[in-house]
């Protein structure tokens, strides 16, 4: 893989011994309506903060699991870059926060009618998690119930 | 590890009842961890959605994502390629 040649050695030997956790069985669910009628909401690694918010706890050794909420119709040019990890440049996504978390971008594709609507709330995560199990059994879980009772169809995730 | 940790994520999405579609960075994590739908694009860590400051740019990653949500692909997990015009 060419792009894991963005990354220190260290970072390299480190994702190649990593033990990643295997998604099985992969859950699958269909869209129950069109695109063009489904309330999307966005789900970011990017570690983001609103003003008001406690940043990422970035002394979490295994990682900060928890979440925030980003309500759908905050400007993105206000959010904090809280990731901790120094393995990639945020400097661009600081720039312009769409290139990782693209409110501004889907609020867009609403009014183009490509998406039927934005969720009331999107959800901002810390992906620098080496120890997913509180992930996996407590805040995603958690996480995504909020978005079940906002009656969200869809959702797309932006890795950084 | 922001691969793992959305591809984790869009696991208990779709449990829940919520079609998902995570971007990916780094090609061998989306064939380990398989999330449900993935696209995997060819950019920098750091720029998931290409380009700062082009939205027309960030728009076409963001069709070709969502667009996988409108297939009548079968089988899970589905990862398709994306491909920026340049």
């Amino acid at each position: 893989m060419g792009q894991m040649s963005e990354f220190s050695v260290s970072v390299r030997l480190f994702l190649k011994a990593y033990r990643w956790r295997r998604i099985d069985p992969v859950p699958f669910t269909r869209p129950s309506k069109p695109l063009s009628q489904a309330r999307l909401a966005l789900v970011s690694s990017a570690g983001f903060v609103l003003p008001d918010q406690e940043r990422f706890d970035e002394s979490l050794r295994g990682g900060d699991p928890s979440f925030r909420f980003i309500p759908s119709d905050t400007d993105g040019s206000i959010l904090i870059d809280t990731h901790r990890s120094e393995s990639f440049d945020h400097t661009a996504m600081r720039r312009d926060t769409e290139l990782a978390f693209p409110l501004q971008r889907v609020r867009e594709l609403v009014e183009s009618g490509v998406v039927g609507s934005v969720a009331m709330r999107h959800l901002s995560f810390m992906g620098s998690i080496t120890a997913p199990g509180r992930l996996v059994k407590n805040t995603a879980p958690e996480a995504v119930r909020a978005l079940v009772d906002d009656q969200v169809d869809v959702a797309l995730l932006v890795p950084v | 590890m922001c691969n793992q940790a959305v591809g984790l994520v869009a696991a208990e999405l779709e449990r829940q009842g919520i079609a998902t579609v995570a971007i990916q960075l780094l090609r061998e994590v989306a064939l380990a961890v398989r999330p449900p739908r993935a696209l995997f694009v060819p950019f920098a860590h750091g720029f998931p959605l290409d380009r700062p400051g082009e939205p027309e740019r960030q728009h076409a990653v963001l069709e070709a994502a969502l667009g996988m949500l409108e297939s009548s692909e079968t089988g899970a997990p589905v990862l398709l390629d994306f491909e920026p015009s340049d």
